[in-house]
Order: C-alpha cells, then structure tokens, then sequence
C-alpha cells in the first residue's frame, strides 16, 4: 500500500527535487471484503439512497398538475432556468432541499417553495434565490422566508452578488402571524435587499412571474432589474383589491403591472425580456457588467485528487454512531492527494488537527476522534489560534458525543479548557465550515462549531444526529432522577415504569435528533452524501473566498 | 532528338511580374522562387489582404476589381518594377494576343504563346481550318460566312441531327446550344445567338455534328523556340457541370495505348501547325468508339496542369520560364514517355451550392483546413483561413491533385484528401466531389460529359430525414471534450455540472440538416458518459457508453476528435465554431454539420432581416426592377433582376401579394440577404 502512494506520489511532484517535500499521506486500504465493511457500506448506501429518493422528489417542485400548468404558459421550472442563468458546465451548490420536509403536516411544500444556491454567472460566483411557482404558487411559508433570509446571510457572510428570480403570490395569508411581524420575517429581505446593496452586493431581480404586494418590494429594492413581458406582473395591489379599495375599477394583470408599463412608464423595471430564456440573459450581461474580480487572500495550488475512492467512507463509517473509526480515514478521503500535515498528533489524541488543502485550497481541519479532554481543548484552540494568524479557513469534522465528565475531568478544569476552545471557536473571523459527520451533542456541539457558531456553511452526513445529549442518555438521566424521587417517597419504580418513561423519550430524541428534522428547520445548509463532501466543501470554501478574510480578535480565554 | 537553332537568342529572368491572382499565381510563384527568381504579384483593391500578394517579393496595386484586365496598368507595374517577363496564369489576359502583342513591343517577355498562334485559335473557324489541313481530326461542320437560318439549317441537315449550334468566338459554354432535331432547330439558334452577343457582342454560328456521350479527353502540349514540339499526354475532363470542369485525371481511363499515342501525335502536329511556343492544351471530343475530333486549342497552362505534372514528373511552370528564356524543352518526347507513371486526379473544390445548382457563393472562409501536403498530394489554393472568398472572381478554393500507383489507388486518395478538407463559413462542393468520386461508375472509369445529369438522382440524394444516434454521440463528446476545461483551480468549472444530491443530466440540442436530435447524457466515472438520443434517429433504442479525447491540432484551428462508442473507437477531425460543430470522419463518409440551436431571442433577432420578403441571394449587382409600389404581384412573377458572379439571376415573388416598397434600383450593388422588395398580403386576403 505504502508502494502505491509513492507511485501516486510521483506523479503528483514530478521534478525530482521535489521529492525532499514528499510526504506519507494518510488513510489505509480497507478491506473491503471483510464483512464489518460490507455491512457498514450497505447500511449507508441505503441511507444514503434514502435521501436521493427524497430529494429526488423535491427536486421536481409540486405536483405533476401544476407543472404542467406552467410550464404550458411558455414559462420554465425554477431548475431549468437555474440552468439557464449559470455558466454552462457550472456547478451547483444548492441549499437545504430538504426545508420544509414534513413540517406542515399535510400540506407538502417541496423545497420550502424556494430554490437557493451558488453557482457561476458569467464567471462570477453568484447567490441565486428562485421562487418555485409549481409549489403553492410560489407563496412564502415561514419556512419559505427563512430560507430565503439564509440565502442572504449566506450572501452577505461571503459577499456574494444575489440574483433573485421572482415568482411568487406573495406571503402566505393564512400563515401571516409566522411570516409577517418578526424581525426575521419577510420585511428582512428588503432590509437585507437595502443594506447589501449598500455594502457593495448587488442585487438583480428577474420578474418571471408575479410580484406582489410586499414581492413587489423585491424588484423595487433591486440594483437592475427584469421582467418577463406578458409573464412578469408587479403590483401592491391586484386587480381584485383594485376593485374593492378604488368604486369598481377594472383592470387587467397586464396593464396594472405587466412589463410594458413598468418598463416604459413607471420605470420600476429596468430590462424587458420576451421570454424567460431573454430574461435571463439579461440577467447574465448584467451580472458580466458588474465589474467583479475575486481575490482569494490566500495561496491557491494545483488541485490533487484524494489518493481512495470517496465511496469507500460508506464501509469506513456506517451507521452505528457508537462505533469508533479513525477520523484520518475521513480526512484522506475528502482533502487533495491524501496529504494531511498533522498538529500536535501526540497530544491530546482525542482531537485530530491538521493542514490540508481542498481543491488546491489550504484548509486547518479539526476532527473528532473521540471524547474531549483539557488537552484535546487546548490543543484546538491553540490550532485555530494558528489558522487565525494564517488566515486559513477551517473545517470542522463533528463526531463528538461531548466533553469528558467526571470529577478528575471537573478538578481538571475541563469547564474553562472548553470554553477557551469555545471562546476560539466563536470569534474566529477565518471562513469556518461544519461537517456533522456523526454525534453532535451538547458542548461538543459549541467546540466543534455548532450552527450557533456561525459557521459559513453546515451541512450534515445522512448518518448524523443532533441533540443536547444522546436520547439514550438523556433517557437515562431522567430514569435516575424520577427513580432517586420515588426512592425518597418509598416507592417503588418497576422495569416497566423505567421502560415507559424511557422509551417516548428515546423515540423522541431520535425523531428530533435525525437529519431530515433539522434539515426541515434549516439547522443545517443540507444532508449531503458522504461521497460528495469533498465537492461540496470545495465549492462552499471556494464561495467564502468571494470575501476577504479579516483579523481575528479573541475574547478572554479563561486560564 | 531535340534541335536547338543557333538563332535564338537565350534571355535571363530574374524578376517575374505575375498578372494574376489566386492559387494560379502562389503556384506560379513557387517555381519562380525555386529557379531564384523574384517575383512582382499585381492586385486589385479588393484583394490587398490575398494570399498572392503575402508571398511575392514585391506587390502593386492595380486598382480597383478589373485591375487585373488592366493591359497598361500591368506593364506600367512590369516598368517600374524591373521585371523582365510577364506570366499571365490562366483567365484574365493569359489568351490576349493584344497584350502578348503589348509586351512584346514594350520588350517584356510574355510567357506564352507567340500572338499570332493565339490569335489563330482564338477564332475556331480558322483554328478548325489550320487543324484540318494539319490533318488533325476534325469534326464535320458548317463553319461558313453565311448566316441566314435557312443556310444554317440546310448545313445542320446535311451533316445529320443533333447537331450542336455554337457561336464562333464562344466559350465556356456560353453561346452554345444542341438541337436534336429539325423541330428545335431554330429556337435554338436564336437562343444561342441572343446569348452569344450579350457575351461576346458577335453573333456568328457555327453548325456541326454532335458527338453523343462524349468525353472531353486534352493534350497537353509543349514548343519552343527552336520549332520542337512535345506532348505530355492526355488528361480526361468529362465530368463537367454547367460545361465547367470538375474532377480531371491522367492518363484518361479505358483508352488503348494507340489512341494515347495517336492523340499525343494529333496534338503535336496541332501545335506545330501554329508555331506553338510554350504550354498549351489541345482538346478533343471523343466517341465512346474512341474517335476523337479536334475542338480547340487553349493557348495557356491550364487549371489542370498538376495532374500532368503528377504522372509526367515534370514541373510546367519551370518549362514555360525555361522555354520564355529561350530554352529549348528540356525533355524529350521518349524521355517524358519513360518517365510517365501511375495516375492522378485532381479535384476542384469550389465555394458554390451544388444543391442550389451550383450558385457560386462568396464570404468569410471561418475555417479551412486541408489534408497534409505529401510527394503524392498537392493542395493548390491562394486562399487562408480567415480570407473571403470574393464575389468578384472565380469562387475556386483550392484545387486536391492525388497521384497513385494505379487509378484505383488515387481515386482513393482522393477520396480520403476530400473527407480530410474541411471548409467552414461557405458552402461548397465538397460533399458532392466526395459522392462523384464513390460513385461505382467513376470508379469503373465510365465518364462523359453528361455523367452529372445521368447520375442525378445518385449524386443529389434526398435530404436525410433520420441521423444515426453514434454521429450525434460524436458531436455531443466533441462538444463536451471541448467545454471541459479540468484543472482550472476553480471547483465550480471543475466539478462540472454538479449538483448536490441530485443527477445532472444533461441533454445538447443539436441539428442536422432537417433532423432535430436531443441528446441525453449522464457522466460516468473515469471520464465515460451514458448518451441517449431521441429525435429524428435512426434507431430509438440507443443508450451507449460513449468515452473519448480530443486534441488540437496546433497547425489549424481544427481538433482531432477520438470517441468510443460501446467499444468501437472512431477518429475524426472537429471544427467547433460558435453555433455548430463540424466533424470530418476520417473514414470517407460524408462531413455532418450539427448546429446548436440558437436561443429564441438571438434568432428573432437574426430573422428579423428574414421577413419573407425577396431577398438578394448573394452579393451582385441590381441590372432591372421590374415592379413599382402599389403593383399586384403573382407568386412566380419576376420582380428584380440581377448580376452576380457574371450571371444574371432573376428574383421571383414569393407569393401572391402588392409590392409595397422597392428597396433597391438599377446598378445598386446589394449584399446577400438584403431586402430587394417589400411585399404585404393582398387585399383581398387581409
């Protein structure tokens, strides 16, 4: 095996004094025809299979009816003209497809009704938001709206020009009192929509559709704007509103607010397009005009492929989050040539820190690979410390089922060792990126970069789960206290009593913990295959790169 | 033997003005560098940026696009330039006797024949005279001063129906007409006439028989000075289309060795008769029992010398500037016997659509690339790529010369340089070449002069209706070889078409003629893809692993493209311009062009000048308009009439309608697709 990677490694480094530089890489062969492999490789292919079917579906948007009813008015779906707007060839970063997954009970709203993602327009890498108008309309949900703010934050961490293709009946009416009032409700996004703007992010919309009342806001607030002749509508109020607030005026969609009007009249368009394939280009010009140039802050070298296969992390994990694997086969299977240069390796082992590079891009990779203790604490504060001053970005590999407890871990401050690596964590201004590839649960949670944490991107393995403690655990401490009550009371707390207070909270844990019910609440920017999450940490860490990286001031670390 | 007379006075060149353009003058130039002399190009305005010009020692401008029929211009440039001789190609003045008459009075050498033996031939009565009492075959004719309609077709009667009626001073098929029988005779002769004044301003007949299926079989023939005289054998030119050559060869097939003898023979008493000097081309008419009977004599190198080069060894241009220094041949008749070898064909690749019956066509040449250059395939051309094929001369591109061992051997060269020349931007006839040259009775040698119209419906296929799916996979592997650009350091380009959790299909519209093709792809690992095409195919089950490279060929701006197809691998060359991709398969078939379907908005925009209205079909100039505004017009109806590429064009109503605007009128030059007349819906139907 050691064979194989010097030979690999030759072709990487192929002047021969380059050999000086050559390293071990990481990562071993696996066996693949050992049966623990081939049961954790079928237990993930099936997770992870589980997650293309579901998405799959949502990929379509609503139902066969109403994409046909649009799509028979000339007009395109939300993903071709995705398609359209980018480069041909470019990739898609697209986020949370699984917003709004079971969370209305019965009222299916694939996607939250909204597309949003990153992907190149005329060479830029730009933050698209789509309404999908086979979904409800295209009406904004609670959900709808919060993912479309996150799309914005998105933007704006990243600094990332934002491309808003407009479709949509406006908010939800029956779901106002969710939508409307709160600071992050829909009056955000023409907040964000202004304060961008103002920091240098342009904003582009494309009126494919309807644009009403508050929607009427989001061209109005745009940089450029566009809208479809004939298709596009932008108005406060519609006809029938019309109607009622003026004695029976009659008007059509057209003439209140169709494109000829604001394109020649009111000028609240910018650009006519005969049709959505126009209109997007357009869109394209506009974004060619901008006159953007990124400029990475950091050192870019030639990209490597990972010396195994990325399928393999199936045989490598499984499903079984108690099950211990070394956090290095992970890493060897994601970062450019297998190559991993390791800090601090013997000490505080339970924490695996390292620099790699991601498509050529340098990165300070920390991992769980097990339980924290101090030293583990202080050796990933001290890393981040470094990628700080480096200004390197860091990723995050979470498995972690928390700090150690216990009294020698208590006596040994493990509390203050953990906030410094808290206190790290949060104020470092380097691009941070999460991966939940396993546990996340409770402090481990805030060391690893947690959501709370801002980093610019979350995402999360099919296998992971995430809650305040383990549901068995948590099942547990409340079984020791109600049977420590009922021993001050005399009374006796029987298996079954123990199993029924047990078991709901359990299932709960594992509801609420699973993927798909965090992905539904936007905890997370996706559930990504295993196998693609070279490419999608690729992508996002080459999307925070649109934005300068700045110093980093820590608070008081607790000594 | 060759006799050399002490009288003749040897001259030196060494600078040579070279009055004309195109490929003939680049050849020209080529063997003037070789023999170490210098060489003076003359171009018209239109022609500053040509091929010519870049390659000759010195250039002059000789004004504007008839510059190169200017006698005075071109001696003047000859003056001042210093050159000592005057080489004038083929066309233009090359059979002048005026301006050989010119130079020779100004004391610069014209390499060509002596005035006279130009004159004589010039005029085919008196050459038929020459020929006849040279005892050259002639055929049976009235050639008589008479010109009544009763004389001529009393003499048309006496030599026996069909006959061919032809004005004297004609050419090129111009003034030329067949009467089959005593019926037609007279419409014939008026047609012939009316045409032979609009050309030549005389409108003198000539009657004699004519020969059916005839080949066009020529001589080419070579004097000097000294009074010797040579042939170097014959060249086959019966496939012709519109009495212009297409595909020429040598040695003609299926004539004895006699015959060749016998013609060689003929040919050479033809030029001694007129005192020939220098290179000249005698041709014949020749039965299927091969009798063959003097036609003319062309008094210049023609266009298709290089196959008589190719078998004879021999260099023309070299001879004719040997011979104008007062050289004698440098060959013997028994040594060019000797070293005749093997067979070539040459073949005329034209900017024209055959399909449109070979209306020549002019513009940008946005691509040109052709088969490698190798001692047994010679590309001629004065063309580049980026140049313009111009309205004003010849639209000839290049000329393909194979030679082989044997005619099966060349005519498989020929084949294969045809499918390796790729010309993108213009139509040409290289596809209709590649059919004539496959055809089973070219290969077998059964060539006439009507061969095109008998094998019509062979040479002019019916429009595919249905593609075959593997030629679609090949152009969507090109197309997507070519848009990966891997390695850019940017995961967005290099994770091409990613997209998270979900399949990235893709699916490439393109177009074949009228055959409409969507093809479905899904990336593989290792660099293979699944394809799928629907549409107008041949064959609707059709999934297939497709894998493949393409490398550019760094010389010209083409890539060769490599695919593999469920195991099979096929090599071609690929042209990619902005809306089509074109592939060369290396394997004989036909070139496909598959363009990608403009965008709605780009092609309203380009159709927008496409109303439906008349327009010019190519660049001309505007001789009548025969409607006014406001007119009612019939569909059919002549609306315009005008001049391009030296013939007249008349431009029809597309439909019934009332001219709403004029746009044009007469001597208005008009580009291709301008709008000639504006016409809107009758009343009645509005």
């Amino acid at each position: 095996s050691l064979n194989r990677h010097v030979i690999r490694l030759r072709n990487i480094y192929t002047t021969p004094a380059a050999c000086r530089d050559w390293v071990i890489p990481i990562g071993t062969e696996q066996d693949v025809k050992s049966d623990s492999y081939k049961k954790n490789y079928d237990d993930m292919s099936k997770l992870v299979g589980e997650l293309r079917n579901k998405t799959e579906k949502i990929s379509l948007g609503g139902n066969d009816k109403s994409r046909e009813r649009h799509t028979s008015k000339g007009k395109l779906l939300v993903r071709d003209r995705i398609k359209l707007l980018t480069d041909p060839g470019s990739a898609f970063l697209e986020f949370s497809q699984l917003a709004g997954y079971d969370l209305y009970g019965k009222e299916e709203v694939p996607a939250g009704g909204i597309i949003t993602g990153i992907g190149k327009i005329a060479g830029t890498e730009c933050m698209i938001v789509a309404n999908d108008a086979t979904v409800k309309g295209g009406s904004y949900y609670p959900i709808t709206v919060q993912k479309h703010l996150r799309a914005q934050a998105i933007a704006r961490e990243n600094n990332l020009t934002c491309v808003y293709l407009v479709d949509s009946g406006g908010a939800n009416l029956p779901r106002q009192a969710d939508v409307f009032p709160d600071r992050d409700h829909f009056g955000r996004i023409f907040y964000n929509q202004a304060t961008m703007s103002a920091a240098g992010m342009s904003q582009i919309a494309v009126v494919m559709g309807s644009c009403t009342a508050g929607g009427a806001y989001v061209p109005a607030m745009s940089d450029e704007s566009i809208i479809v002749h004939n298709q596009g509508t932008i108005f406060l109020g519609g006809p029938p509103l019309v109607r009622a607030a003026t004695a029976g005026e009659v008007v059509t969609v057209e003439e209140l607010g169709g494109a000829d009007l604001h394109c020649k009249t009111s000028g609240v368009t910018d650009h006519y397009a005969n049709d959505d394939p126009h209109a997007l280009h357009i869109a394209r010009s506009i974004v060619k005009n901008l006159n953007l140039k990124k400029n990475p802050d950091i050192v870019i070298e030639k990209p490597v492929d990972p010396l195994f296969d990325s399928k393999e992390l199936y045989g490598i994990v499984g499903t079984d989050l108690k099950k211990q694997y070394d956090c290095r086969e992970v890493i060897a299977r994601i970062v450019d040539g297998s190559r991993f240069d390791e800090f601090k390796k013997m000490y505080g082992d339970t924490l695996v820190c390292g620099f790699s590079r991601i498509f050529g891009m340098p990165v300070g990779i920390i991992a769980n690979n097990g339980v924290l203790f101090s030293e583990s604490a202080l050796k990933g504060t001290h890393f981040i410390e470094l990628c700080c001053q480096r200004k390197i970005p860091l990723l995050f590999l979470q498995n972690i089922t928390g700090f150690m407890v216990g009294r020698a871990a208590e006596a040994g401050g493990i509390a203050k060792d953990g906030a410094k690596m808290v206190t790290a964590v949060a104020c470092a201004q380097v691009p941070k990126i999460t991966v939940l590839i396993g546990g996340s649960y409770g402090a481990g949670n805030y060391g690893m970069c947690g959501r709370s944490y801002n980093p610019r991107f979350l995402y999360m393995w099919p296998n992971s789960r995430i809650s305040v403690m383990g549901g068995e655990q948590a099942a547990t401490v409340l079984a020791t206290i109600t049977k420590d009550q009922r021993e001050r009371e005399g009374k006796e707390f029987t298996k079954d009593e123990e199993d029924q207070l047990k078991n709901p909270i359990i299932a709960r844990f594992e509801k609420e913990g699973n993927p798909y019910y965090a992905s539904a609440r936007l905890w997370d920017d996706g559930v990504i295959d295993p196998a693609d999450t070279r490419t999608v940490v690729g992508l996002s860490l080459s999307a925070t790169l649109n934005a300068p990286i700045p110093r980093t001031k820590f608070g008081v670390f607790r000594m | 033997p060759v006799e050399i007379n002490e009288n003749v006075k040897e001259t030196q060149i060494s600078k040579l003005l070279i009055a004309n353009r195109g490929e003939i003058a680049c050849r020209v130039m080529k063997t003037a560098k070789n023999m170490g002399i210098s060489t003076v190009a003359v171009y018209s305005e239109v022609d500053r940026s040509q091929m010519h010009v870049q390659m000759a020692d010195e250039a002059f401008c000789i004004g504007d696009e008839q510059g190169y029929l200017g006698m005075d211009g071109i001696l003047n440039v000859a003056k001042d330039s210093g050159a000592e001789a005057i080489h004038p190609g083929y066309g233009f003045l090359s059979e002048n006797a005026e301006f050989a008459e010119l130079c020779s009075s100004n004391g610069v050498i014209f390499v060509g024949p002596p005035p006279s033996a130009i004159r004589d031939m010039g005029i085919k009565s008196t050459s038929k005279r020459i020929m006849s009492a040279a005892n050259v075959p002639i055929i049976e004719g009235y050639h008589g001063e008479e010109q009544s309609d009763s004389r001529l077709l009393e003499e048309a009667h006496g030599i026996g129906f069909p006959v061919m009626i032809k004005a004297v001073r004609g050419g090129g098929g111009k003034g030329m007409r067949i009467a089959t029988s005593r019926d037609v005779f007279l419409e014939q002769l008026s047609s012939a006439r009316s045409e032979a004044i609009k050309s030549f301003g005389d409108d003198v007949m000539l009657v004699e028989k004519y020969v059916d299926r005839p080949r066009h079989v020529e001589v080419q023939v070579f004097g000097d000075h000294h009074g010797n005289a040579v042939h170097l054998f014959e060249r086959d030119c019966s496939v012709q289309r519109r009495h212009q050559k297409v595909i020429e060869e040598s040695p003609a097939p299926g004539i004895s060795l006699r015959t060749r003898t016998n013609l060689g023979e003929a040919a050479v008493r033809a030029a001694r008769a007129v005192g020939y000097v220098g290179a000249g081309t005698v041709e014949f008419v020749m039965d299927p029992q091969q009798n063959f009977y003097f036609m003319e004599m062309n008094t210049r190198l023609q266009v298709e010398h290089p196959v008589t080069e190719m078998v004879t060894g021999t260099d023309l241009v070299e001879w004719q500037l040997l011979v104008a220094q007062g050289h004698p041949i440098p060959s013997t008749q028994q040594e060019i016997f000797d070293r005749t070898r093997g067979h070539a064909f040459e073949a005329r690749i034209y900017a024209e659509d055959p399909d449109d019956d070979f209306m020549p066509r002019a513009g940008p040449l946005i691509h040109l690339s052709a088969p490698k250059v190798t001692p047994n395939t010679r590309v001629e051309t004065g063309v580049r790529q980026g140049d313009v094929v111009s309205h004003y001369y010849d639209p000839m591109i290049a000329k393909l010369v194979v030679w082989g061992k044997d005619r099966g051997s060349a005519l498989r060269g020929l084949v294969r340089g045809l499918g390796e020349y790729s010309v993108v931007g213009l139509d040409t006839n290289i596809k209709f070449l590649q059919r004539l040259a496959l055809h089973p009775s070219f290969k077998a040698g059964d060539v006439h002069t009507g061969f095109i119209e008998q094998h019509n419906e062979a040479l002019f296929p019916d429009k595919p209706t249905e593609i075959s799916p593997h030629a679609a996979c090949r152009a969507a592997l090109g197309y997507l070889l070519l848009e990966e650009t891997p390695n850019t350091q940017d995961p967005f380009v290099d994770c091409s078409n990613f997209q998270v959790n979900i399949p990235s299909p893709r699916t490439i519209e393109l177009t074949v003629g009228d055959c409409d093709v969507i093809v479905g792809i899904t990336p593989l690992s290792d660099g293979k893809y699944s394809m799928n095409v629907n549409g107008d195919v041949t064959n609707e089950n059709n999934d297939m692993i497709v894998s493949g490279s393409l490398t550019k060929d760094i010389m010209t701006s083409s890539m060769n493209l490599k695919t593999t197809i469920d195991d099979i691998t096929t090599s071609e060359k690929m042209v990619f311009i902005p809306d089509s991709i074109h592939l060369y398969p290396t394997n004989g078939e036909e070139s496909l062009k598959f363009s990608l379907p403009l965008p709605k908005y780009l092609s309203e925009f380009a159709a927008s000048g496409v109303s439906g209205d008349p327009m010019a079909p190519m660049v001309g100039e505007i001789q009548k308009v025969l409607v006014t505004p406001g007119e009612e017009v019939a569909q059919g109806q002549p609306l315009v009439v005008m001049i391009a590429m030296k013939m007249e064009h008349t431009i029809r109503s597309p439909r019934d309608g009332v001219v709403e605007s004029v746009h044009v009128a007469a001597k208005d030059n008009v580009a291709r697709f301008d709008v000639l007349v504006k016409l809107v819906q009758a009343f009645n139907e509005q």
